[in-house]
């Protein structure tokens, strides 16, 4: 790729905005009616109420939730992932930034629905925003939920401002070669950048700025979602442990799901060029670094449970161990760490296809992890009079809608990726820039292409 | 359309333009006339170098401590300011923990608030209609060039900016249409 003009980098990394394949309409088609499936299933549920969804006394919390916290924890894809490999200045960050970035906008944005479309009235939603009104009464900052709210927003102008800014000069490129409508749309966009020096050196100062901010913001936001739980006293769910033990595992569904992002870009827009096996291995032995340590975790959390022994907890335990849970547990574990460790740890297996398929199985195994910290224990509580009689079971409606929230990132994705590049073109010149720096003899050849 | 008065080559590479903003220095050009536009930084080369923005962290500090505070008074005051009676067991009304949540979040809000407004008003941005400007840049050339040179000097500065490696070289502005 050295050897490729600045024109040619253009022309590649700006070739898959321009026209649209029957396999792309195709694919879109499948996912927009999903997504239509998915909306009326939640209009079903406005008209007829929250009782066609599968939640019953106790069970008060399922799979909107799970969904929630799974899509929260995905979104720690990008913007953390990016931030740290940008203050690392991890040369080969390059080409990932953007496409985890854009995860973690339309995670958040996904996950963020949960909670409304969990709640049994969603249009009083806007009830959770402090706001003077005529009610005089306002939120109780004391609730957890109520740290949502400030925490996702926070993350969420973070996390778009993160991947707006460095999209800026690539939205200049755009208007500088496009014409009509578009020209119009991308002049708009690009805030008439124009490449000063002034204007680098800005936008620079501001990517690192927000890179040392958003990183804390990434880990509040993960440690919040996890006191919605363990601020309770349900068994299992008050534990010390929880805020670590969710950061960890949203930073490892958020690379699973970065992996399986880029392994599909690199195939349907044929990024082959740019989206190399380096950054799949390197993406891989993050990967098992956080295996491990959710396997960690895991482990902690359980020890102490058990050693514990107190009878409402370990109630909870055996469900998931043996008891009817236990096929949802040990697949968990199997799609975490017993697929992955193996494909990730040996170096013949730590392909292209091997991330890909450890990532799969990581980004399944992630969600059951959220089904059974939410289900089980809200299956047994302290008191016998809130132990479930009936198993909880979705629904049509939360399994459509929870199939339609999936869609939708695939459709979000593909949009975004016929409006922008996925890939930073100015951010990929630039560190082919610093190695020819770096190496003299691709400085003369890169200097003999240019001319 | 551009509205200055100006006169620029467009550059292949870093090293041509950096002998180009040498060639313009060594005729005597006063920086503030210099023009600079690429399409990524290069830091490393003299052309490319700019006003380091070494304020933009403590503005981004500053803004946090707006956000902070303003976290810390909107969970104290709506908490106290309507004495409705809430029944919170003893425990505080205002209490330490929760407040702290809320006021870290909004600190970390307040902080990247500012530094996309620092780095707005900093980059002059939007501009949608900048008074100078070469397409040729997206397409990897470097713009080097000068504002307003005197009408005498025009021949000069073509001469050395060519001599240095500039691909083309055009002028704007009156003398441009003239």
């Amino acid at each position: 790729m050295a050897q490729k003009t600045p024109e040619q980098i253009n022309d590649d990394l700006l070739r898959p905005l321009s026209g649209v394949s029957a396999r792309y309409l195709i694919i879109m088609a499948c996912l927009v009616a999903v997504v239509i499936a998915a909306a009326f299933a939640f209009g079903w549920q406005v008209y007829n109420g929250i009782g066609v969804a599968g939640l019953r006394r106790p069970v008060f919390w399922g799979f909107y939730i799970t969904n929630f916290v799974f899509w929260i924890g995905l979104s720690h894809a990008g913007t953390l992932i990016s931030a740290i490999l940008r203050l690392a200045n991890a040369t080969w960050r390059r080409p990932v930034t953007r496409c985890a970035e854009v995860i973690t906008v339309f995670a958040l944005c996904i996950g963020a629905t949960f909670p409304i479309i969990h709640l049994g009235r969603p249009w009083l939603a806007f009830w959770l925003a402090p706001y003077p009104s005529e009610r005089g009464i306002w939120p109780n900052f004391r609730s957890p939920l109520l740290w949502d709210f400030f925490a996702i927003n926070t993350y969420l102008t973070g996390s778009v401002t993160f991947l707006l800014l460095p999209m800026i000069p690539d939205f200049a490129l755009i208007r500088d070669r496009s014409s009509g409508w578009k020209k119009k749309i991308y002049t708009v966009l690009a805030l008439g950048w124009i490449g000063t020096p002034r204007q680098w050196h800005r936008l620079e100062k501001a990517m690192q700025i927000m890179a040392v901010a958003i990183i804390p913001v990434a880990v509040s936001v993960h440690s919040i979602v996890s006191w919605d739980f363990a601020m309770a006293p349900v068994p299992m769910w008050h534990s010390t442990i929880f805020a670590p033990y969710f950061v960890a595992g949203a930073i490892f569904s958020g690379i699973a799901a970065l992996i399986l992002a880029m392994a599909l870009l690199r195939k349907f827009l044929h990024l082959e060029e740019y989206l190399l096996p380096i950054h799949f291995e390197n993406l891989g032995k993050l990967l098992l670094v956080m295996s491990l340590l959710w396997v960690y975790f895991v482990f902690a959390e359980r020890l102490t449970s058990w050693y514990g022994n107190e009878s409402s907890e370990m109630a909870v335990f055996w469900m998931t161990q043996r008891g009817s849970f236990s096929p949802l547990f040990w697949t968990m574990v199997t799609c975490n760490f017993l697929i992955p460790f193996p494909l990730l740890a040996i170096k013949k297996f730590r392909t292209i296809t091997g991330t890909a398929i450890a990532s799969f199985t990581v980004v399944i195994g992630m969600w059951l992890e959220r089904f059974l910290i939410i289900v089980p224990s809200l299956s047994r509580k302290y008191m016998p009079y809130a132990w479930v009689t009936s198993p909880y079971r979705p629904t049509w409606v939360e399994i459509t809608i929870t199939a339609g929230t999936f869609a939708a990132l695939g459709l979000l994705y593909m949009l975004f990726s016929k409006a922008v590049p996925i890939i930073s073109i100015w951010e990929l010149k630039w560190g082919r820039h610093e190695e020819t720096v770096r190496d003299p003899v691709l400085a003369r050849r890169d200097e003999e292409a240019m001319a | 359309m551009p509205t200055v008065n100006s006169i620029y080559g467009l550059f292949p590479g870093p090293h041509a333009a950096e002998r180009g903003m040498n060639a313009l220095r060594a005729a005597g050009v006063a920086p503030d006339k210099l023009i600079v536009m690429s399409p990524e930084p290069f830091e490393e080369y003299g052309f490319a170098q700019a006003d380091r923005p070494k304020w933009m962290p403590w503005l981004a500090v500053l803004g946090g401590v707006i956000g902070g505070t303003g976290g810390f008074t909107l969970a104290w005051y709506t908490q106290t300011a309507y004495s409705y009676p809430l029944v919170t067991g003893g425990m505080p009304i205002v209490a330490p923990w929760p407040t702290g949540i809320i006021t870290y979040e909004l600190t970390m809000l307040g902080a990247i608030l500012t530094t996309i407004l620092t780095l707005l008003i900093g980059a002059r941005l939007p501009n949608w209609k900048p008074k100078l400007y070469d397409p040729a840049v997206s397409k990897g050339k470097i713009l080097i060039g000068v504002l307003d040179p005197p009408d005498q000097a025009r021949a000069d500065l073509e001469t050395r900016l060519r001599g240095a490696g500039a691909e083309q070289v055009k002028t704007t502005g009156r003398s441009a249409a003239s």
